[in-house]
């Protein structure tokens, strides 16, 4: 780019960004979901993003449930958001979206364009599903009321500092810091497929895989995780080296996605990091002993997503 | 119902247009459209020679400008649609808001469609893009029933147009990273699944292995028939069970469905496959010519012919086809 560049607003010394929890992913036995937010609540996590986003019929946790957890958490000092369903197929799953839309009490995370449209003139937030690839993009959202995006995963830091450079200034920033990445969505269910089953009566496979169905190459190679109709990788996404990154690019939040075990000591190592209490590498490398299979962060390099750059 | 047919170049769009197509789509020769592969796609100067062709014989043209621009590459994607109207495309096809923004105030008289790559399933998302850029058509993506189908159609705001033959996208359009994440190059930012590049087939002493960005996705015996790699249509090994853990090689056939389109208010039929041959655009367009016409004649008794059928499966990826999404049996 010829032209000098404007600077970035919110970057300076000192800037710390915010920690979120993206929604859980999985389908969990009520009792674990309640397990998990009553340890949130007590978590250093500053928002936390709640509701189904994978598949309509997972049902263990109902609109009303959410709300009662979304409650605790700000009574906790949380930030909460709802969350939407990704890929809206069916009228009853629109009617469901309606609730959450309509709904004022709390901000609402759009996941597909159908709930932009219906939170139209509303402060909202769009996830990293929402195809968001430019400043234009971001600039048409924001006169519809986007209070906060999300970096669409496979998008990489150079691209994310030019975003910065020429993005609205009162829209926020987040990114995908850890967690298995969301690869893909599918009008199939494909852990129901490996089951033999029918979507139609999948008999909630899904719930036994808290953290999905690992996919390995022929040659033995861990690779994609089936999780109902989204493919995920297998590899865990960590970004936490790249915090003095983040930091300069003005970065707001920092979102962590759920996994079923050692959540606690994820999040905690988080915040040491964010509070200069660690050392974001030294913190970084202790994450990786705490993913189900190991970690990437390819995207962030201008790689292949699947790649490790920090072993 | 127009029947859409695609054109990688200027042999493949007289082939759709002499064999009965009544819309040709077409991209530009770089990464602003999701057929970018190497050697296909138009120069400008064949774009007008293309447009002037299909036009001579009624054809209609549209563009697809259906990638996602990132900020250092928008202005490529400005000239792109201030040239696609200067050329007086019949409809520019774009997924990207920033880029459907652009084009509906730059060129109010454009006629803007929707991409599959828009990812657009239901109705209220259709009444965003038809509200904010005035869209007057769009292309569903590859997941919904044919009632799903209906059901979006009696509340849209715009014209649908459908998939109805070719190379069947599992997951939705728009939404799958698969390929980028074993190669770095996705759809949505290249233009491209499963690049060219990042392809490895090798010789062992069991067969061929096909490897995408060094990731195994096929074994073959001996022998066996070689499909392209794309990820989701691999063999794995999931639990120790190894099959097509995502979705097996087959390709969409949805021509015994062409009653419940029209019942259901589809507009349009789309045929996949610009980075196809001249020859197998002329097959496809041809027989499916013969059957939208077939069907018109005497809705009451359609039914493809069996020698349609048996010469769409000959050219079919994988060989064999089904009624993907539409089909309850799929979901």
């Amino acid at each position: 780019m010829n032209n000098p560049q404007p600077p970035i607003a919110a970057a300076q010394s000192g800037h710390r960004p915010r920690l979120s929890l993206g929604p859980i992913t999985y389908y969990w036995p009520k009792e674990q979901v309640d397990a998990f937010y009553a340890m949130v609540a007590e978590a250093p996590v500053d928002i936390v993003y709640l509701g189904e986003t994978i598949c309509s019929k997972r049902n263990q946790v109902r609109h009303e449930d959410w709300l009662a957890i979304a409650e605790r958490l700000t009574e906790h000092g949380k930030e909460v958001v709802l969350s939407t369903l990704t890929l809206l197929e069916a009228e009853s799953e629109l009617k469901r979206l309606r609730t959450i839309c309509e709904q004022t009490q709390f901000m609402v995370e759009a996941n597909d364009m159908g709930a932009v449209h219906l939170l139209a003139s509303r402060p909202f937030a769009i996830g990293p599903s929402v195809n968001c690839y430019n400043d234009r993009t971001l600039g048409v959202l924001a006169k519809q009321g986007l209070k906060r995006w999300a970096l669409p995963v496979e998008l990489t830091r150079e691209t994310l500092e030019q975003m910065q450079r020429a993005k609205p200034a009162d829209v926020e920033t987040e990114v995908m810091a850890y967690g298995r990445l969301p690869l893909a969505y599918s009008a199939r269910c494909f852990t129901a497929r490996h089951k033999h089953l029918p979507k139609d009566d999948c008999r909630d496979v899904c719930m036994e895989y808290p953290d999905g169905l690992v996919v390995n190459t022929q040659d033995d190679q861990q690779f994609l995780v089936l999780n109902g109709i989204q493919t995920q990788s297998a590899h865990t996404v960590n970004l936490l080296a790249e915090l003095p990154a983040m930091r300069a690019l003005g970065v707001d939040i920092l979102r962590i996605s759920p996994q079923s075990q050692q959540m606690d000591q994820v999040i905690e190592l988080f915040h040491q990091a964010l509070s200069d209490a660690v050392d974001p590498a030294e913190a970084s490398s202790q994450l990786n002993a705490l993913m189900p299979v190991g970690p990437c962060d390819g995207y962030w390099h201008g790689e292949a997503g699947m790649v490790a750059t920090v072993a | 119902m127009e029947l859409v047919c695609p054109a990688g170049n200027l042999p493949a769009l007289k082939a759709a247009v002499d064999n009965g197509a009544n819309a040709v789509y077409i991209g530009f020769r770089d990464d602003t459209n999701a057929r970018h592969f190497a050697g296909l796609n138009f120069a400008p100067n064949k774009m007008v020679e293309g447009i002037r062709y299909a036009r001579g014989k009624g054809v209609r043209v549209f563009i697809a400008l259906n990638t996602y621009p990132r900020p250092d590459g928008f202005g490529r994607f400005e000239q792109a649609v201030d040239k696609a109207a200067e050329l007086g495309v019949d409809a520019l096809i774009a997924a990207d808001i920033g880029v459907l923004d652009y084009a509906s105030r730059t060129h109010p008289a454009l006629n803007l469609h929707l991409s599959v790559q828009g990812s657009a399933t239901n109705y209220e998302a259709l009444r965003f893009y038809h509200e904010h850029f005035g869209i007057r058509r769009a292309v569903l993506p590859r997941v919904l029933s044919i009632s799903q189908v209906k059901h979006v159609i009696d509340q849209s705001p715009v014209d649908i147009e459908v998939f109805a033959f070719g190379s069947l996208c599992v997951m939705v359009e728009g939404r799958c990273i698969l390929s980028s994440y074993a190669t770095g190059r996705s759809p949505n930012t290249y233009g491209a699944c499963s690049p060219a590049s990042h392809v490895e087939w090798i010789e062992t002493d069991a067969g061929l292995d096909t490897r995408l960005g060094g990731v195994l996705i096929q074994r073959h015996p001996k022998g066996e028939n070689v499909g392209y790699p794309t990820l989701c249509k691999g063999t794995f090994n999931t639990d120790g069970q190894i099959d097509h853990a995502i979705e097996d090689p087959v390709s969409l056939n949805a021509m015994e469905l062409l009653p419940e389109m029209k019942a259901a208010g589809v507009k349009a039929v789309k045929i996949e496959g610009r980075q196809r041959s001249p020859v197998y655009v002329a097959q496809v367009t041809k027989i499916w010519r013969e059957a939208l016409d077939s069907f018109e004649r005497n809705p009451s008794s359609f039914a493809p012919k069996p020698e349609w059928t048996a010469a769409l499966g000959k050219v079919s990826e994988g060989a064999q086809t089904t009624l993907g999404p539409y089909h309850r049996p799929w979901q």
